[in-house]
């Protein structure tokens, strides 16, 4: 457990886009009736989502009111759960994995790269606004450790030198590839796979 | 080894088709009509009598937790909710079934939805797995659109299958944390009874498997309980997904055999240790919540749920992490301290303290900061946790610690002794 708590400066107001809001009410209809509150996940993600990153105070309120909840438990979902950022965060949030396999595979080089690049402290928005990296619990790719997740995609088998150039590529605007950085496919042993040889495609 | 044809997850790798014209040609949803025309007992029985054991941790036997559900509604419906939060140190089993087999999962959910008599299957996915729930979005909608689930479908038992996704919290993998969750609720384990079978999601009937449990069951009643009985060992059966992670020379998924050797296990598709075999120092066998083993037993141990727990240990999700003698196993063990310290909900104070407490003194041990009477102490408070809360997760913060005191406490005395620059005691021969 730890002490989470919203960012002192909140923006006076929000609203789903159009898009979003359809979205929603789609969303919310997937449960059975008197049911909505199950929704408040995902629509909090999505709204975390066009905000930029992080929820504020006034996305909590707008949707307590869509979904009949009192601001109190939208609260405590937005503190509980730990993907949900309660303060900016940057364009990229690089999300460095440093549980026990993520260690044993060197996460360390990824942290120490992290902070060469990026910036020296965690949940810190560097490069006017470009970036921000934090530590995280097991991201749950162990046989591909180290990795790091940004946005949606994992980045998996990593060293130091890896992470430099990942990070580079971030920083020169182009989209690295996610995935393996070792040259395998996804979790088979590095060098082809031991099992399913005679399956054919 | 396992043989291929035996092998249940044709496309663990991804390198065929995931979604639903590369699934049928890999026999998923061949004959799923059949299967459920043999009525809901007689699959329930069935999946007894092939003597699967839940693959989410527990090992409880799956048919039995099915034959749980009531047979006659109340007036409430019945609930299917699968375990896809998958968040135990080491373990990414599930992940490969979402984004690299979908189908297998929905098919199960039909078969295994109809054995229970549920309406609707909920799948809980972790919020990390991004891609792999847009994979299993993309699979159910593709499952609908051509009539094998849903209202009216070709089956003839209607059923809907939801895709519900998480935000990073390790306790909704505890299945009535899981269930608060998916109400909209904060992550909070429930005290049991009642279960989950008699009042779970909505209040309603509701059982809660894990991914590979219900991905397994429809080529389980395809092939016949015999012939998934006849691999592993009694009591142990069948296939299982096995994540080795770590200090080997090539990580890896793989899926083989209940029972393999350990040492096969890393030896054949794992490249073996790095270093040699002689190089290894210990194995979490099962996930970071199971005690680790000593190289000792790692040399002649099964990799099944009897042969670890006669070893003081258990095969939890079986996700191997191996530790070579690079290892420096006191900070390993202390940055799982760290991980249950972040993960406890906060709702039962021996956890919500006890965890904090144990991974400070951990910490301590690393640098050998700490009186060696404090070892015991630490062992004393590892018991005063385990056992003392709603859920399990007091016991998993418990249970690598234990180990480690149990197998390497002449390491935490050395280093309390070196940091006083005292020589290390040398035991009397």
């Amino acid at each position: 457990m730890s002490t989470r708590r919203l960012a002192p400066d909140q923006p006076a107001t929000f609203a789903f886009t159009a898009e979003n809001l359809a979205w929603a009410k789609d969303r919310i209809a997937k449960y059975p009736d008197g049911r909505q509150a199950s929704a408040i996940v995902p629509l909090l993600w999505r709204a975390q989502e066009q905000q930029g990153g992080y929820v504020t105070e006034p996305m909590l309120r707008y949707l307590g009111d869509m979904l009949g909840l009192s601001y109190i438990r939208v609260y405590e979902i937005a503190t509980f759960y730990t993907m949900f950022n309660l303060a900016p965060v940057g364009r990229h949030l690089i999300q460095v994995c440093t549980t026990t396999p993520c260690m044993l595979r060197g996460s360390d080089e990824i942290l120490d790269a992290c902070k060469k690049h990026i910036g020296p402290k965690p949940q810190t928005v560097y490069g006017e606004g470009l970036w921000s990296w934090m530590e995280v619990e097991c991201l749950g790719a162990c046989v591909n450790a180290p990795v790091v997740q940004i946005g949606k995609d994992f980045y998996e088998d990593l060293d130091g030198p890896a992470t430099e150039r990942l990070l580079d590529d971030l920083k020169a605007g182009r989209a690295p590839k996610p995935g393996p950085a070792n040259g395998r496919f996804s979790s088979e042993p590095l060098g082809g796979a031991t099992t399913l040889k005679e399956v054919k495609a | 080894m396992l043989a291929d044809k035996d092998r249940i997850f044709q496309n663990l790798y991804g390198f065929q088709d995931w979604r639903l014209a590369g699934a049928r040609k890999r026999g998923i949803w061949d004959g799923t009509k059949a299967i459920l025309e043999k009525g809901p007992d007689a699959i329930v029985e069935e999946m007894k009598k092939s003597g699967l054991r839940g693959r989410g941790g527990a090992g409880f036997p799956t048919g039995l937790k099915w034959s749980f559900m009531p047979k006659q509604s109340d007036g409430r419906p019945s609930y299917l909710v699968v375990n896809a939060d998958e968040s135990e140190p080491g373990t990414c089993k599930d992940r490969e079934i979402l984004r690299h087999d979908p189908h297998t999962l929905i098919e199960g959910c039909l078969v295994a939805g109809f054995a229970m008599r549920a309406v609707a299957a909920f799948i809980y996915i972790r919020g990390e797995f991004i891609r792999e729930r847009e994979h299993m979005e993309e699979a159910v909608a593709e499952a609908y659109a051509a009539g094998l689930i849903g209202k009216n479908n070709v089956h003839g038992y209607d059923f809907d299958v939801i895709v519900h996704h998480g935000a990073g919290a390790y306790i909704c993998g505890e299945e009535t944390a899981l269930i608060e969750s998916l109400e909209g609720k904060k992550g909070m384990p429930r005290l049991k009874p009642p279960f989950p079978a008699n009042v779970g999601l909505y209040g309603c009937p509701t059982t809660v498997n894990n991914v590979e449990s219900i991905a397994v069951a429809p080529t389980i009643l395809r092939r016949g309980a015999a012939w998934f009985a006849a691999l592993g060992r009694p009591n142990n059966t069948g296939t299982k997904l096995f994540c080795i992670s770590g200090h080997v020379n090539k990580p890896c998924n793989v899926e083989e055999e209940m029972g393999i050797p350990l040492r096969e296990l890393i030896d054949r598709h794992a490249g073996g240790v790095r270093g040699g075999w002689d190089n290894l120092l210990a194995v979490i066998p099962g996930g970071s919540s199971v005690p680790l083993l000593p190289k000792s037993i790692c040399d002649t141990v099964l990799m099944d749920f009897d042969s670890l727990r006669d070893v003081q240990s258990g095969l939890g999700t079986a996700a191997v992490i191996v530790m070579d003698k690079s290892t420096d196993i006191v900070r390993a063990i202390a940055r799982l301290s760290y991980f249950y310290k972040h993960e406890s909900c906060g709702q039962c104070t021996p956890c919500r303290e006890g965890t904090g407490w144990m991974w400070r003194v951990m910490t301590r041990l690393v640098k050998g900061e700490a009186e060696v009477e404090e070892i015991d102490l630490l062992l004393e408070v590892t018991k005063q946790v385990e056992g003392h809360t709603i859920c399990a997760l007091g016991d998993a913060a418990a249970w690598p610690i234990q180990g480690l005191i149990r197998h390497f406490r002449p390491e935490l005395e050395r280093r309390i002794a070196q940091k006083r620059g005292a020589k290390p005691a040398i035991a009397a021969e």
